[in-house]
């Protein structure tokens, strides 16, 4: 049985590891590397590394560390942030990251979504999405810029539609990020998760809202995501990643050991 | 002889592999060039993207008839497993041909597609590529596209219909999934390669 997977994310920020609440206030948690390395020990799925600062400052992700993680580590690992072309996406991949996730750059330009699926193929392809529920309208909407408090902003589209989209577009995999939930450990957005799930016929993961064992239960068997990325509980040691996967295994979830 | 030779077949995951061969303590080249590659001791042929994409670039290098008449053991990664094959739906591309077997689309109703993730392998085979690899064991699979089970299969998997996780025709073999992005059961698989095939 195909696996549901674990995945640590690591916001990376001028080389370090950083994790803000709801987006803003980052403390630095420690090196890139020697982090990686213990998530691949602990029994972690995958990594995926994601540079904050990058779109918002218009930089590409420094290129020297995705090459030390790949030299280290034995399980897959996807990067994040301002790879805004088909060149920038090469150099990260010939580095030896398994995947690459765009976001703000393919908002802006959604035909990158497609050059990238012709070029690398659709198993590289990574979408994320950071969604916020707006109580107004009552409605979920995709934001952009996000590492830069001063200049997210709305896009105006609908998350729902924004996820058919990517995928005509050729995208193998959507990280789904709700924003309202983002680093407050409350739980993941059941709701919202399980609605994208139905109009999402490629693997989902689910970003956002990680507190406890509980929660990662809740959106496998709620919500049917393939995947669970995390961040603070890891970091924080607050979640060990073999007792979350003995547990979830009592629970019938498929688990990798 | 010049030891361990990855084939550099333009596509990306050329530096993942080097990086696992080189953990377990091996020096590896990577080469375009026909002497290196047919003087090697063991050779990869890596590859992720598509099949008519990495055929063509195989053809631009030159390198179609030297990697389809190698006699040392070569083993296939992903990509580089469905190229061994006669042919892919993907694109509809002429593989090299050196195992008797197509790549066809996967598909499904219910399960998401492409496969991605780790899955559980079943041997089918008695083979010294899986010495010391249980059945039921993970390995890390990422593609939309697959080589059916039969005689070439030397262990299978199951996602949406059983299909080849590793197939052989005598020295060359294929994976489908990414033993240097597979934990300790990838570099297992990869040390059996190197040292006893």
């Amino acid at each position: 049985m195909l696996a549901r997977r674990i995945i640590p994310c690591l916001d990376v920020r001028d080389g370090k590891v950083v994790k803000g609440v709801q987006f803003r206030n980052h403390e630095i948690i420690g090196d890139i590397v020697p982090l990686a390395q213990r998530y691949a020990e602990a029994g972690a799925d995958e990594l995926v590394f994601y540079d904050i600062t990058a779109s918002s400052d218009q930089r590409v992700v420094d290129k020297s560390w995705v090459e030390r993680i790949a030299q280290v580590i034995d399980i897959p690992f996807c990067v994040a942030g301002g790879i805004k072309t088909v060149e920038d996406a090469k150099i990260i991949l010939e580095m030896g990251a398994d995947k690459i996730s765009v976001n703000s750059p393919a908002l802006a330009n959604p035909e990158l979504v497609t050059q990238l699926n012709e070029r690398f193929g659709q198993q590289c392809v990574v979408v994320g999405i950071d969604s916020y529920y707006d109580e107004t309208s009552k409605t979920y909407q995709v934001y952009q810029f996000t590492g830069d408090e001063k200049r997210t902003q709305n896009t105006g589209r609908q998350t729902a539609d924004w996820v058919e989209e990517v995928q005509k577009r050729g995208a193998g995999e959507i990280v789904l990020n709700c924003m309202n939930q983002d680093g407050v450990r409350k739980g993941y957005d059941i709701e919202q998760l399980s609605n994208i799930r139905e109009k999402c016929k490629v693997p989902l993961i689910a970003s956002g809202g990680a507190g406890a064992m509980e929660h990662f239960a809740d959106v496998f068997e709620t919500s049917d995501v393939d995947g669970a990325l995390a961040a603070s509980v890891f970091h924080k040691q607050i979640i060990d990643i073999q007792e979350l996967k003995s547990y979830l295994r009592t629970k019938n979830i498929e688990m990798r050991p | 002889m010049s030891g361990l030779v990855i084939v550099h077949t333009g596509c990306a995951n050329i530096s993942s592999l080097k990086f696992a061969v080189e953990r377990l303590g091996y020096d590896v080249t990577v080469s375009e060039d026909i002497d290196i590659i047919k003087n090697a001791d063991k050779v990869f042929v890596p590859g992720v993207g598509a099949a008519a994409a990495a055929m063509a670039q195989i053809a631009d290098k030159g390198l179609t008839e030297c990697l389809q008449t190698l006699t040392q053991p070569v083993l296939g990664i992903c990509l580089g497993m469905q190229l061994l094959t006669k042919r892919s739906e993907e694109g509809n591309a002429d593989c090299l041909g050196v195992i008797d077997t197509q790549v066809k689309r996967m598909t499904s109703e219910e399960l998401r597609l492409p496969h991605m993730g780790w899955n559980q392998i079943s041997k089918t085979k008695e083979h010294p590529l899986f010495d010391g690899i249980e059945n039921g064991t993970y390995f890390y699979f990422v593609h939309g596209f697959a080589v059916e089970t039969g005689d070439h299969s030397l262990a299978v998997c199951d996602y949406t219909q059983p299909f080849s996780a590793s197939i052989c025709n005598s020295n060359y073999m294929g994976v489908q999934f990414h033993p240097e992005r597979s934990g300790s059961a990838g570099s297992q698989l990869l040390r059996n390669f190197i040292e006893k095939v």
